[in-house]
């Protein structure tokens, strides 16, 4: 199965909650939508599964224009943020509840969720009722009736956004596995940069009803083309610095000269922002290239193998992530280094202009 | 603020019984000094909301007793205990500005307008609301809204202390690292006590000076981020601390030398006198494994599986039948699926029946 989205917009009153969004998803492809809050995330997957229609444009399955073709005449299985059983029912009787529906002979339906069971781990849980399971296990149990019907297409709305951060750990662990045994197309919504690289597959990042970038997920992390996408991909969040480039020097106020090496002297006389990772802001030198920068520290925080330090730069909070422990008073005064190596520079409209080294080389 | 003590606290919801299986909450002590920042951390059913209510008062502990500084609460009701909350949703009045918002506590209590307005002010500016100050709440975002109930919380100075139950679920990731650094600023200005309930390993262990670990109703380990990253008193808290968690294989133990899936790993530390039939395992954090290419030192192990997650790989390799998890910024050098594994042996510990046992110096 291929399904496609053409030039598709969702207008609700005044606003437009989906915006020009075209997109192309192949049979066994797992594609993360990734964005915050009102990005459009649950809105898109609604047109996709045909719970809504689109305002204008069409969806296309396997070629054929489905749009307007309602969610029961569809092939396609929810799970959403809140995991829903029937608390009455056996874990076996849940996950054989829509085969029931589609009166599926019993003998099949027992073949059928023993396989899926045995994919999610269920298997020693089937005579359950959900309230004596974890919600790790009830969260297993509704994907398990999302994936018994054999659906073509599967959109999962943050699945693991209720559960403990360590059950989350191990679901993302076998997910893709999970999913990669079924050869559907799965569409996965999330908020957590993340989750949408511990998972792979293809990304999608969303902002304000707008796609910003679509493909391979390391590949929109590492070359995120626009401003936004780098922003919506990076937890801790990319740090900024706006610079205007005139008369041969690269300035932020009068706080940071940006020496102009590489592309960055082709570039025409403007206003830029450059963006770089926390990972690539540290408290030693490693090279002659390096910028040196006056910052305050506004606060440390420390993960146990880590240091992030949080700092003021003329106006500007920038977040330094460093190996070690650096426990570092508020307010002291601390001289930082910046990797130019590592710079993504973006014009005044948002678009890449210049990628890191690294990147670029690859 | 106060010292919080607990003297002796269990807890069963069943009322006082025999069998310990009863007590969701078993016995502990622990006392909290004022002023100081802590996180309970531990996965859902750990008793960790059991502990918090028992604090603010909603639960009345089947034994034992609560103080603040001096003064036995363990039986007075919450809103005699003088402290603060603050939940996973906001609770605001969304009618009201963000300046009645936030003075709303104070004014209840009788203060003057010359004491609320100053105050007011110096927080909103602290929580970054200076400019939504005079915006009804109900037109602001989720984030503000929940910065919001921060500001009711924080606003008066004479609390005994101030609990946070998952404060920051609802908030996208990008905004939690604001709210983060918001929180431990303002915990540095004011020196109040705080309690933070969490099961994320990262707002506990940025949050808090102190974590306390729990598991299955049990306290596992007290600690600082680090103590708890570098030394986990209990297999448990390896596991749950750290992502990848710790990686924990069983050995056997000849003085100072561990032998893990029939490979001598030689160790920093000698172990004696460990009792005969007990469970030996090995504990490593898989940011103190590193891998060489397969003719250089180590351990011969294959590769099964490379995660790109943008800022580092995590490396699944597989010795003999056991899979073992290897962080690494770069994977360079590597070809084949096959390749040395190193221990950093200072970083390397043993538990015998889950507890860490220290060893003696070589």
């Amino acid at each position: 199965m291929q399904l496609e989205l053409r030039n598709v917009c969702k207008k609700v009153g005044r606003e437009f909650h989906i915006s020009d969004v075209s997109l192309t998803f192949t049979a066994g492809s797992l594609n993360i939508l990734l964005g915050p809050t009102l990005s459009g995330k649950t809105s898109l997957m609604r047109l996709m599964a045909g719970l809504d229609q689109p305002t204008s444009g069409t969806i296309h399955v396997d070629n054929r224009d489905v749009t307007g073709v309602p969610v029961q005449k569809r092939n396609v299985a929810m799970v959403y943020q809140q995991f829903i059983n029937y608390p009455n029912l056996t874990v076996f009787e849940n996950i054989a509840s829509p085969l029931r529906i589609a009166k599926v002979p019993a003998a099949e339906i027992k073949e059928r969720v023993a396989k899926v069971a045995a994919l999610l781990k269920l298997e020693k849980l089937l005579r359950r009722s959900p309230q004596e399971l974890s919600g790790g296990q009830q969260q297993r149990t509704a994907l398990a009736r999302a994936l018994v019907k054999g659906a073509e297409l599967v959109l999962l709305d943050e699945p693991l956004a209720n559960l403990d951060y360590k059950l989350r750990e191990e679901l993302r662990e076998e997910l893709p596995r999970i999913f990669s045994a079924t050869g559907a197309i799965f569409v996965y919504a999330t908020t957590e940069p993340s989750e949408a690289l511990l998972l792979g597959g293809n990304t999608a990042s969303l902002h304000q009803g707008r796609v910003t970038q679509f493909g391979p997920t390391i590949e929109v992390f590492s070359r995120p083309r626009n401003l936004i996408t780098a922003q919506t991909l990076s937890d801790p969040p990319m740090n900024l610095l706006p610079v205007t480039k005139l008369n041969n020097t690269m300035l932020y106020k009068s706080h940071v000269e940006v020496p102009l090496l590489g592309p960055l002297p082709h570039l025409p006389d403007d206003d830029y922002t450059i963006a770089f990772r926390p990972h690539h802001l540290s408290l030693n030198r490693h090279s002659d290239r390096d910028i040196a920068v006056k910052a305050k520290v506004a606060v440390t925080e420390i993960t146990g193998s880590e240091s992030y330090v949080h700092v003021d730069v003329a106006g500007v909070r920038w977040v330094l992530l460093a190996r070690g422990i650096h426990n570092i008073d508020i307010d002291e005064t601390i001289e930082i280094f910046l990797d130019p190596s590592k710079f993504y520079v973006y014009d005044r409209n948002g678009a890449l202009v210049v990628t890191p080294e690294a990147v670029a080389g690859a | 603020m106060a010292k919080v003590t607990l003297n002796d606290i269990a807890h069963s919801y069943n009322g006082p019984s025999d069998n310990p299986d009863d007590y969701a909450l078993k016995k502990l002590d622990l006392v909290w000094r004022d002023g100081g920042a802590y996180a309970l951390l531990g996965p859902s059913g750990c008793g960790k909301t059991t502990l918090l209510n028992i604090i603010s008062g909603l639960l009345i502990p089947t034994r034992g007793q609560v103080l603040f500084n001096d003064q036995d609460v363990t039986r007075l009701p919450t809103e005699q205990r003088n402290i603060a909350q603050i939940f996973q949703f906001p609770v605001i009045y969304d009618t009201m500005t963000v300046f009645e918002n936030l003075a709303f506590p104070l004014k209840n209590r009788g203060r003057t307008k010359e004491e609320i307005e100053p105050r007011v002010i110096e927080l909103a500016g602290m929580l970054g609301l200076s400019r939504n100050l005079y915006t009804k709440a109900q037109h602001l975002t989720a984030d503000a809204k929940q910065k919001i109930s921060l500001g009711r919380g924080l606003i008066r100075k004479s609390v005994n202390a101030i609990l946070f139950d998952e404060p920051l679920t609802v908030i996208d990731p990008q905004l939690k690292w604001e709210l983060r650094s918001q929180l431990k600023y303002l915990h540095k200005q004011f020196q109040f006590t705080m309690i933070y309930v969490t099961h994320d390993q990262t707002e506990a262990l940025t949050f808090a000076d102190e974590v306390i670990v729990m598991y299955e109703g049990k306290i596992v380990q007290v600690g600082t981020p680090e103590a708890l990253f570098e030394r986990p008193e209990h297999t448990f808290v390896g596991y749950f601390i750290g992502s990848p968690g710790m990686n924990i294989a069983p050995c056997t133990l000849q003085g100072n030398r561990a032998v893990v899936e029939g490979h001598d790993i030689v160790l920093g530390r000698t172990y004696r006198d460990i009792p005969a039939g007990a469970k030996i395992e090995l504990g490593i954090r898989p940011e103190y494994l590193a891998l060489n290419p397969p003719e250089g030192q180590g351990v011969p192990v294959r590769i099964v599986k490379v995660d790109d997650i943008g800022r580092h790989k995590i490396v699944r390799v597989g010795l003999n039948g056991r899979e073992l998890n290897v962080v690494m910024p770069e994977l360079s050098g590597m070809t084949g699926n096959n390749a040395r594994l190193v221990f950093d042996i200072d970083h390397t510990n043993i538990y015998v029946n889950d507890q860490l046992v220290p060893g003696e110096p070589r």
